[in-house]
């Protein structure tokens, strides 16, 4: 009877030991994960979060009105974390502006949380960059909340089902970004 | 001084640590900060200045001082530069600013060295 390749003592032999060499690999790393766990990290940054539904939240805005986020199902929300002494923030919040304008009659929703510590400086930059969205104050819990916000600017786009669409930290990408929320306005 | 070396220094550093000052907003430090620091910000605004000259008001101007913050990338950070300058001004000799290049975020937490948070 012939016998296949595979069969060979001399291959038998060696595939029982690739096996034992993999099974010791596999539980050295075993034992090294239990004897040295990763670091616990507080508010390390995520982007877990999309995909999942937008965390809730309940903030009055600088205007006294009442911003839940739940009633703003049905709309498209850019989700804007900024600070007044935060130099890229304040470039992109004149366009997010001009964005609530124009596709704000499609569903477009922009609400900005403010990191700054004081409520002054806020109101005043309000004022001088004309937001026409809500501005709201944020705190370490919305921060959390959101992934841990350690950096800004921090931007979500969520979806018009209030699930998170993505995420963006840093300068941002002015024209695709508005590409985003033009797709996420047609349902794509 | 890069995030490496003071991480370094911090698990070596059993008696003598650096004095650690968190120059950015409250709220970033109460989503995390690096152990040991202190809030003293934010630099940018006549208010953190004054906190930092009241953290280290009792401090040997020898003694090493690293400043951090870490709220937008190094080059747009409002706050490292005037607490730097005030700090020389005091007469400390021995500053180093925790260099960031993105954020701290990224480029302290997310590289799993030690954070603390809360107040």
């Amino acid at each position: 009877m012939r016998r296949g390749i595979n069969d060979s003592p001399r291959l038998r032999s060696c595939s029982r030991t690739a096996a034992a060499r993999l099974f010791f690999v596999i539980a050295g790393l075993f034992v090294a994960s239990l004897i040295c766990p990763p670091p616990l990290r507080a508010g390390a940054p995520v982007n877990s979060l999309v995909g999942k539904e937008a965390p809730r939240f309940v903030r009055t805005d600088l205007a006294g009105r009442k911003i839940d986020l739940k009633a703003y199902r049905g709309k498209v929300v850019l989700l804007n974390f900024w600070a007044t002494w935060c130099a890229p923030c304040k470039v992109e919040l004149p366009h997010f502006a001009g964005w609530q304008k124009q596709y704000g009659p499609q569903g477009l929703e922009i609400i900005a949380v403010s990191m700054d510590d004081d409520v002054t400086p806020v109101r005043a930059t309000v004022r001088k960059l004309e937001l026409n969205f809500p501005a709201v104050m944020g705190d370490e819990k919305i921060g959390s909340q959101y992934g841990g916000v350690l950096g800004l600017p921090v931007t979500y786009l969520i979806d018009r089902d209030g699930i998170i669409r993505q995420r963006l930290e840093g300068e941002t990408d002015l024209g695709e970004l508005e590409s985003t929320v033009v797709k996420l306005l047609a349902g794509k | 001084m890069e995030p490496a070396a003071l991480a370094k220094l911090l698990q070596a550093a059993s008696g003598d640590r650096p004095v650690m000052l968190q120059v950015g907003s409250h709220i970033m430090f109460a989503q995390s900060h690096i152990p040991g620091s202190v809030f003293a910000g934010p630099g940018s605004q006549s208010s953190g200045l004054h906190l930092v000259e009241t953290k280290v008001a009792s401090t040997p101007r020898s003694k090493l001082i690293v400043i951090y913050c870490g709220c937008c990338p190094w080059d747009r950070c409002p706050n490292i530069g005037p607490v730097y300058k005030r700090l020389r001004e005091l007469g400390f000799t021995n500053v180093k600013a925790l260099y960031l290049a993105d954020n701290f975020g990224n480029d302290w937490v997310a590289k799993g060295y030690p954070t603390d948070k809360g107040e």
